[in-house]
């Protein structure tokens, strides 16, 4: 699917028991399903959390939206727990706008917040 | 010069040719346009000059009473100008539309005086027509510059009611005062989530002590607001809820959802210190 | 009111689709919007496109340019030749999916412009029209 537009995947990296997808490109909805399979994959080698950075993305509609709520919802099971990093303030502005949520994930602000957050295990509310 | 019937339009745009001098040096005299044109009275008697002609191609159509007419395009722009110089100058639209109103006296008194008598009625009312239309045209442009104007100190009002305070290291806080509409939640959330990237915040308190009333609505903001905080990675809680708020939020059914809320900006700024350090939250 | 030319683009791949927020995101830029008001007509935009696909089995969208005294809006107009949809309400509501998205495409989409209308019926396709404004351009 990808070699057929040319695109790149999110290349996701393993930080110890933390995988990392920092989305620095343009996310169609194929590099979006993409990326939840090389995830899904990948957590179940073994993994106590994936943390997705997504600062530098400009929109979230509602197919990522839910991209990102199965990925949540299959490390979970698991045995980890997915953290969204960085939003931006108008792509969290026009989220609400829509009535999206991100069902499932923990957010934090950057990637030092993400990674504690995973390290504390047991999350507040 | 006859006027057969439906010819009063006609004899009032020949009229309108004939005396376009006299009729702009009068109207040059008339509030509208001595009040934009300040800077002489040749410039204020030319844009009077362009208001006849357009006004003339109006009456040469034939359909005066028509506020569609493509003919009238030349007439708004004619007017548009000078109805904005004088809402910006602080005039009300009532105020424009009276002073629009005006350059129809001096049209209406040379019709009757200098017409035969032959053509006198149809010009009338004709005539009448003509200048109803360009009142309404006039209202038509100063309300909808009004609502612009409107919107913009709102907006400019609302932003400047949005101070968004740093009460600690990643915490910071907004004092909410007065009612919450739409337009203002929305620039206290462009605000607010601002903030909290420039500091680095890991709570937001917003702080309604000075919000008059909660209903539903204003709760529907309020739980927006706190929704886009915790998307962006931090959290919120709500202070300030006085007694007979929590009694309306109660009697009324408000569902909070799981915002949390203190009693007091101080209750809130002890949780805001408990978080700080786990610095989380969760969507 | 004034209309300036008519941009159209095909919209008949997921990659077509980062084209179409690309080019609303262009036209935001040009007629004034601030990031917020880009973010959601591109976000509307995405949404409705993504519409024109999977349920219209592709089109294409026209973007114009709506020039008015107090400033520029633009409207984008997705059609398709497919079905069409037959319950215009329910695809509109919260909640109703074909799978694709969380059910929040349509009626999300119509929550981030000011005008949105939808003309469709069994077997003639769909047209939706949105348009929108800066703050300010339409009365706040």
């Amino acid at each position: 699917m990808n070699a057929a537009t040319g695109m790149r995947r999110v290349s996701v990296h393993r930080l110890g028991e933390v995988l990392l997808a920092s989305i620095q490109q343009e996310l169609t909805d194929s590099i979006a399903v993409a990326l939840r399979q090389d995830l899904t994959e990948m957590a179940a080698a073994g993994t106590r959390g994936v943390i997705i950075d997504i600062s530098q993305v400009e929109i979230v509609d509602s197919f990522l939206a839910r991209v990102l709520a199965e990925i949540a919802a299959a490390t979970r099971i698991l045995a980890g727990r997915t953290v969204v990093c960085g939003m931006r303030p108008p792509v969290a502005i026009t989220m609400v706008e829509m009535g999206l949520g991100l069902p499932g994930l923990h957010t934090a602000r950057s990637l030092e917040d993400a990674l504690a957050l995973v390290e504390a295990g047991e999350v507040g509310r | 010069m006859t006027v057969a019937e439906n010819g009063g339009a006609a004899a009032v745009a020949d009229f309108l040719r004939a005396r376009r001098e006299q009729l702009a040096q009068q109207w040059a005299d008339l509030t509208l346009f001595r009040a934009v044109h300040t800077s002489g009275r040749d410039v204020a008697v030319h844009a009077a000059h362009r208001l006849v002609d357009a006004l003339t191609e109006v009456a040469r159509d034939g359909r005066v009473d028509d506020v569609t007419v493509p003919a009238l395009d030349q007439v708004r722009a004619a007017l548009a100008q000078m109805i904005a110089a004088r809402s910006q100058a602080g005039a009300t639209p009532p105020q424009v539309a009276a002073e629009v109103a005006e350059l129809k006296r001096p049209v209406i008194a040379m019709v009757g005086r200098e017409l035969a008598d032959a053509d006198r009625g149809a010009a009338l009312i004709a005539a009448t027509d003509l200048m109803g239309t360009l009142r309404l045209v006039g209202m038509e442009i100063s309300l909808s510059d009004e609502g612009a104007i409107v919107a913009r100190q709102r907006r400019q009002l609302s932003e400047v009611a949005t101070p968004v305070l740093k009460l600690w290291d990643r915490v910071v806080a907004v004092p909410l005062i007065g009612t919450l509409d739409s337009a203002r939640t929305q620039v206290v959330m462009e605000t607010l989530l601002e903030a909290i990237v420039d500091q680095h915040a890991a709570v937001a308190i917003l702080d309604i002590t000075g919000v008059p009333l909660v209903d539903t609505v204003v709760a529907q903001h309020l739980m927006k607001t706190a929704l886009a905080v915790r998307l962006m990675g931090a959290r919120c809680v709500v202070s300030g809820i006085r007694p007979q708020i929590a009694q309306t939020i109660v009697q009324l059914g408000i569902d909070l959802g799981d915002i949390t809320t203190r009693a007091t900006l101080a209750d809130a700024l002890e949780w805001a210190l408990g978080q700080v350090g786990t610095s989380i939250g969760r969507a | 009111m004034t209309t300036a030319a008519v941009t159209t683009l095909p919209i008949t791949s997921d990659l077509e689709i980062a084209g179409v927020r690309q080019a609303v995101r262009e036209a935001a830029v040009a007629a004034g919007f601030s990031l917020v008001e880009q973010t959601k007509v591109v976000t509307a935009a995405s949404e409705l496109a993504r519409n024109t696909l999977v349920h219209g089995g592709g089109g294409r969208l026209e973007i114009t340019r709506l020039d008015r005294p107090h400033g520029q809006g633009i409207r984008l107009r997705f059609r398709d030749e497919g079905p069409g949809i037959a319950d215009v309400e329910t695809a509109l509501s919260d909640g109703y999916t074909t799978g694709h998205g969380l059910g929040l495409g349509l009626g999300g989409a119509r929550r981030l412009v000011q005008e949105f209308a939808i003309d469709t019926a069994p077997g003639r396709g769909t047209t939706v029209t949105v348009t929108a404004w800066p703050r300010g351009a339409w009365g706040g």
